[in-house]
């Protein structure tokens, strides 16, 4: 177990799953922080503190924290769209930032909460999209591109909805139509931003169990940011807990999941148990 | 899966381009001096051959000297209107973005109207200031049209509202500095018209300068296409796919004013034609912008060029303003599409 807060010196959790320290390291955060202000010379709105930490191949990692916890500013630098104040991020062993776009986009895949499409759009049109950063910037798909996109639909279990229209789609359906875009970028890193927050509990479980398929299986490097405590423990190898900006423990789930930490982070009365997997499962105890 | 391919892109337009040319016949028969397709045939055939003797002076006139330029001028200005348009509704995320409903034409007439006061025998003065007209109006429109942060649709449309009527005031003032006959005519002007002489007498030279411009403002929006596809599913999205956003809405934005000055300096303010056309296509051919561009373009031309035959035919020998026939079938569309997108 390590306590980040502040920026001091760091010693990285090993992950919970046998054989994976052994893996090739693939996201390494040094020391990354990051501000928001309004102006230039403002003060700062929001101050993301200093965290280090480290992902290897084959591993799920969830971010976890309340609102305004930051969970979103670290998405966006993983994802390179926002550049750290201070420290590094690499992938691969390349600083993220310095990464022209579409070699970014063949490395990092970002998923977001919704896909706001201004006009109808099907479903194997949308995939094609995800093979946008392996060409000239004016292109047409090649046999390849069809062929990769058609995969990554298979591997989200889509198949069928190939010809669908992405408006038709039911919120479950079009979670996995828009992971497999981002598997048609080919990435190492996966990133999600609260990819579970319009499903149900059934759609929650699936999407959770196929990330982690897709970790183990396909060496994927996966970052989930999620509200929802219990699937972060059940389905991820390691958590990065945030709260007010900082980062105030990273480790396995058995780790960070302490009922005084997470009450302190989550302000609500908090008990915390282990679950017939034998990982951690919180549980919210009666007030009234 | 069936993606585009540069074959079908290309086999859609020469169809498209099939029906411009029998609308432009048809276009070059009617009018106050009808004549046969036959004698059109060999007119534009003995004129192709150099066998200009062969054709007598009144079709000569009436084909070269009046029909054609005032076709190629409404092909140029279809054309423009509609790559502008489907340019404006990527770039500003709306789909019922229009030069005309977003103030843009209101700008572009402003430049020209200020130009022709000034400096009115500059050749391409006037192109220039509708050029500066329209990006100055676009750029306000743009920033008016934000709501924390974030281009808000309906803020848009009310900012291209505003925009229009205020620069439609200035335009009336400076009206009144004009002398009786050049109100007629720039009145008209201001409708949408395509009988404005050509500033030089050189009227092949000053059409092939006009559609150099065009096709390299076009051009230009046609190497975003592929970005703006992605920018069509959200700007956050484009860039996480390595979409370089931010130069691409510079590239439309400038490409979209150029090819609104360019159609309002020569033929005033058009409306509603950059708003449907794009959508039909879009109908027709798919959303994929590879395809809209061109397809839009032709088919810009081909609603000008109609909207102009009907406005000089319907109320035969009197003429109406081209703007006036878009927009008695353009404002009930537009109506419709706003009304299905509020439900």
């Amino acid at each position: 177990m390590s306590s980040i807060a502040g920026g001091g010196a760091v010693a990285l959790p090993q992950p919970v799953r046998s054989g994976a320290s052994t893996l090739p390291l693939r996201l390494k955060v040094e020391q990354a922080s990051y501000a928001y202000a309004a102006t230039d010379r403002s003060a700062p709105k929001f101050t993301l503190g200093p965290a280090s930490f480290e992902a290897q191949q084959r591993e799920l990692l969830a971010i976890l924290g309340p609102n305004a916890s930051g969970k979103s500013t670290m998405l966006k630098l993983l994802a390179g769209l926002l550049k750290p104040l201070s420290g590094r991020i690499e992938v691969d062993g390349v600083e993220v930032s310095e990464l022209d776009l579409k070699v970014r986009a063949q490395k990092i895949a970002l998923v977001a909460q919704e896909s706001e499409l201004l006009f109808p759009l099907r479903v194997w049109e949308y995939v094609l999209q995800g093979r946008y950063p392996y060409g000239r910037r004016l292109r047409f798909e090649s046999d390849e591109d069809c062929l990769l996109a058609g995969n990554a639909l298979a591997q989200v279990g889509a198949d069928a909805l190939r010809d669908r229209w992405m408006d038709q789609l039911s919120g479950g359906e079009k979670q996995r139509v828009i992971l497999a875009r981002a598997l048609a970028q080919q990435p190492s890193l996966l990133l999600l931003d609260e990819p579970t927050q319009h499903l149900d509990i059934g759609g929650k479980v699936e999407l959770l169990r196929r990330l982690r398929r897709l970790a183990d299986e396909n060496r994927y490097t996966v970052i989930v940011v999620t509200h929802d405590l219990n699937l972060a423990a059940e389905f991820s190898d390691r958590i990065v807990l945030l709260h007010k900006g900082k980062c105030p423990r990273i480790g396995t789930p058995a780790e960070v999941y302490e009922r005084e930490l997470l009450e302190e982070v989550f302000e609500a009365p908090l008990e915390v148990e282990i679950g017939y997997s034998g990982r951690p499962r919180v549980i919210l105890r009666a007030t009234r | 899966m069936r993606p585009l391919t540069p074959q079908r892109i290309l086999a859609t337009c020469l169809g498209l381009c099939g029906v411009l040319f029998v609308v432009a016949v048809i276009s070059l028969r009617m009018g106050a001096y009808p004549i046969s397709v036959r004698d059109i045939v060999s007119t534009l055939f003995n004129a192709a051959a150099g066998r200009r003797d062969e054709v007598p002076v009144e079709f000569w006139q009436v084909v070269f000297g009046l029909r054609l330029p005032r076709i190629a001028l409404g092909i140029l200005v279809g054309a423009s209107l509609s790559t502008a348009g489907a340019g404006f509704q990527a770039l500003l995320r709306n789909p019922l973005a229009d030069p005309y409903v977003l103030g843009v034409s209101s700008g572009a007439a402003l430049g020209a109207i200020v130009s022709l006061i000034v400096a009115p025998h500059t050749v391409g003065a006037i192109q220039i200031a509708a050029f500066i007209g329209a990006a100055s109006t676009i750029a306000a429109v743009y920033f008016l049209g934000r709501r924390g942060g974030q281009l808000d649709s309906p803020t848009l449309l009310l900012a291209g509202i505003v925009a229009a009527s205020f620069l439609s005031a200035i335009i009336m003032f400076l009206l009144t500095m004009v002398t009786g006959s050049e109100l007629r005519s720039i009145a008209f002007w201001l409708m949408g018209d395509l009988t404005a002489p050509p500033p030089t007498t050189n009227v092949v030279g000053w059409l092939g300068f006009l559609f150099f411009v065009f096709i390299v403002a076009a051009g230009a929006m046609y190497t975003t296409s592929s970005d703006l596809n992605l920018i069509l599913t959200g700007e956050q999205e484009a860039k996480h796919l390595g979409v370089n956003v931010n130069r691409v809405k510079f590239v439309v934005y400038i490409a979209a004013s150029v090819l609104t000055g360019l159609a309002v300096s020569v033929s005033g303010a058009i409306g509603y034609v950059g708003l449907l056309v794009p959508h039909v296509m879009r109908m027709l051919f798919g959303t994929d912008y590879r395809m809209l561009i061109p397809t839009a373009a032709i088919g810009g031309a081909i609603a000008i060029v109609l909207a102009d035959t009907l406005a000089r035919t319907v109320v035969a020998p009197t003429e109406l303003p081209v703007g006036a026939m878009t927009a008695l079938a353009g404002a009930p569309v537009f109506i419709y599409l706003m009304r299905r997108r509020m439900r």
